[in-house]
């Protein structure tokens, strides 16, 4: 890697949890986390916030989680027509656990423009 | 009824304690012990003595065993395994009545359990491999005080093992400088930090002062990356009075979780403090100091899957496992074995996993395993893989060791750990593909590269000492 002037300077950053670190996921990769949600039985469900609110326990929900949804592309689609709606906000899906009463998985997919 | 009469004298143990036509009771609490007795005594008159001297029994006979009936209230040794591959040692079962023991109370447990019997002369070495509690008893323990899923919603935790580290140097820091090392980590990616056990109150640091910096770094970590932070505030102390005092003041400025080492610190303490956390919506860390004088001799001790259980229903909400792959002591299947007891509702009996009963947990809430100790970035893929999403992977010097710092060490861990999570929900194998993964990973992360390049040869792999009982 190069080395710079800034190397070893760690910037801190806004990072929303799970997945912030890594690259935003391409639509394939996207893909693959909607069908893990589906494989593991966990109901799709997405939310989205302002930035300035993103700390809150709750965001806002966009529609109703989707319960028995098993079409991978239904749930994109849902994903876009959020991130559509609601372009200045942040967007994430969530796999609802009902046997844990968890989310079995959450994570960003859309940052605010 | 009164058909029996007194006869002083010394009987043998297995003419009223060992009783293998006995079926176990629902309701009875079940135990396992691993023994060796001396040379030439009869295997069914050590189990008798162990059912015996661990319940109702003494060595001599006394006429006040006539006023109760001790056929209701005595423990029977009712089965005896060979030991796989040991024909010194033999497995004795032993069922004890659910009333001799109080109820919510893992320390009446143990001392009936574990008391006197380990001293006995009959026996060369003896040890608790395993308890069967009733459900019955363990809908009488408080247990963790918040739980797995409580965890997860308070500090918005999801979809993966939580990160952490031990701030290190353990000892010596100055409270503000050792906030300055908190701050670091969190601001870099980790979700939570701890005291090291054996930081308490020392002079070089006093409590109230690192309690007041840490909470500052918590904050100020929160504000700038916008996620949810933790330290575990260790208040481990010579009194539980001192505990209380210490653990109010971590509520006070606001941490959200506070840490005790049950086994130095006591089961009596560990419970109480429990349920203060219960009371004021803390979090439980629990480190385990001492376990290994306790638990690691293969034929004398308490096996750690006890301890656990023990913790498990005396409270806590993270409790130290090992890592298997890492400095410390831990056999994979063993530790897989223990692992389901804390996070489990029900564990089936599996001798392959070192687990001797079914376990039925009922409703009780599950326990975070923490994987600690000599573990960094190469080892990530396997600790997700043996470990889970409900864990606490923690990492000392491999955050705080990293050639640019806390902040970039821990960016580092995040991003591998995050990139084996990721991996492993699109099917990948990834403590096989583990190399493809970070080094795909770190293409995106120098601060990635620079700890793979760091770490890249420590290897810790030393034969296991207490290992699972095969033939």
């Amino acid at each position: 890697m190069a080395q710079t002037n800034t190397t070893g300077d760690y910037q801190t950053t806004q990072t929303l949890e799970t997945f912030g670190f890594l690259p935003k996921m391409d639509a394939s990769e996207i893909q693959a986390q909607v069908a893990y949600i589906i494989a593991n039985g966990w109901s799709p469900a997405i939310e989205h916030e302002h930035p300035s609110n993103a700390f809150d326990h709750y965001w806002t929900m966009w529609k109703l989680p989707f319960f028995g949804e098993t079409d991978i592309n239904a749930v994109l689609a849902e994903l876009e027509a959020c991130h559509r709606s609601y372009p200045d906000h942040h967007v994430r899906l969530i796999g609802y656990d009902s046997y844990t009463q968890s989310q079995g998985s959450s994570f960003v997919v859309f940052e605010a423009r | 009824m009164s058909t029996k009469s007194y006869q002083a004298g010394v009987k043998e143990y297995r003419d009223k304690y060992w009783t293998p036509d006995y079926v176990p009771l629902d309701t009875d609490l079940l135990a396992c012990f691993k023994v060796t007795g001396q040379p030439g005594v009869p295997r069914e008159e050590v189990a008798a003595a162990v059912a015996a001297e661990s319940s109702t029994g003494t060595w001599s006979t006394v006429w006040s065993e006539l006023l109760t009936d001790l056929e209701y209230y005595k423990g029977r040794a009712y089965r005896i395994e060979d030991v796989p591959g040991d024909a010194e040692s033999f497995y004795a079962f032993v069922a004890y009545p659910l009333d001799l023991f109080e109820e919510g109370s893992v320390v009446n447990v143990l001392t009936s359990l574990v008391g006197n019997v380990f001293g006995f002369k009959a026996l060369k070495h003896l040890r608790l491999e395993d308890i069967r509690f009733p459900i019955a008893y363990i809908k009488t323990c408080g247990g963790p005080p918040a739980g797995i899923q409580v965890e997860r919603d308070r500090l918005n935790k999801y979809g993966r093992p939580m990160l952490g580290a031990t701030i290190k140097p353990k000892l010596g820091l100055s409270a503000k400088n050792y906030g300055r090392a908190v701050y670091e980590c969190l601001r870099g990616g980790l979700d939570l930090t701890k005291d090291d056990e054996n930081v308490n109150s020392q002079p070089f640091m006093r409590w109230r002062d690192r309690f007041e910096f840490v909470a500052e770094a918590i904050n100020k970590a929160q504000q700038e990356t916008g996620e949810r932070k933790g330290h575990y505030l260790n208040v481990t102390a010579s009194t539980p009075e001192e505990m209380y005092k210490r653990a109010e003041f971590a509520k006070e400025v606001g941490c959200p979780i506070i840490m005790h080492d049950f086994l130095t610190g006591g089961f009596t303490a560990n419970t109480g403090l429990a349920n203060w956390c219960r009371d004021n919506g803390m979090l439980l860390h629990i480190h385990r100091a001492m376990h290994a004088v306790i638990d690691r001799h293969p034929k004398h001790g308490i096996h750690f899957r006890v301890l656990a259980k023990c913790l498990r229903l005396s409270g806590g909400d993270h409790l130290h496992t090992g890592t298997v792959v890492g400095k410390l002591e831990g056999d994979r299947n063993s530790t897989l074995g223990f692992v389901d007891q804390l996070r489990e509702s029900f564990v089936p009996e599996d001798r392959s996993r070192g687990v001797f009963f079914d376990q039925d947990w009922g409703s009780m809430p599950g326990v975070f395993a923490v994987a600690s100790g000599g573990i960094h970035v190469w080892h990530m893929p396997a600790l997700v893989t043996i470990f889970g999403d409900d864990s606490v992977l923690q990492f000392g010097g491999g955050t705080q060791g990293h050639p640019w710092g806390n902040a970039a060490g821990a960016a580092a861990n995040r991003v591998a750990l995050e990139a084996s999570v990721k991996a492993r929900n699109e099917g990948r194998e990834i403590e096989k593909e583990a190399r493809d993964i970070l080094t795909d990973a770190a293409r995106t992360s120098p601060e990635l590269a620079i700890a793979m390049e760091t770490w890249k040869e420590i290897k810790f792999e030393f034969e296991t000492v207490d290992k699972l009982d095969v033939g």
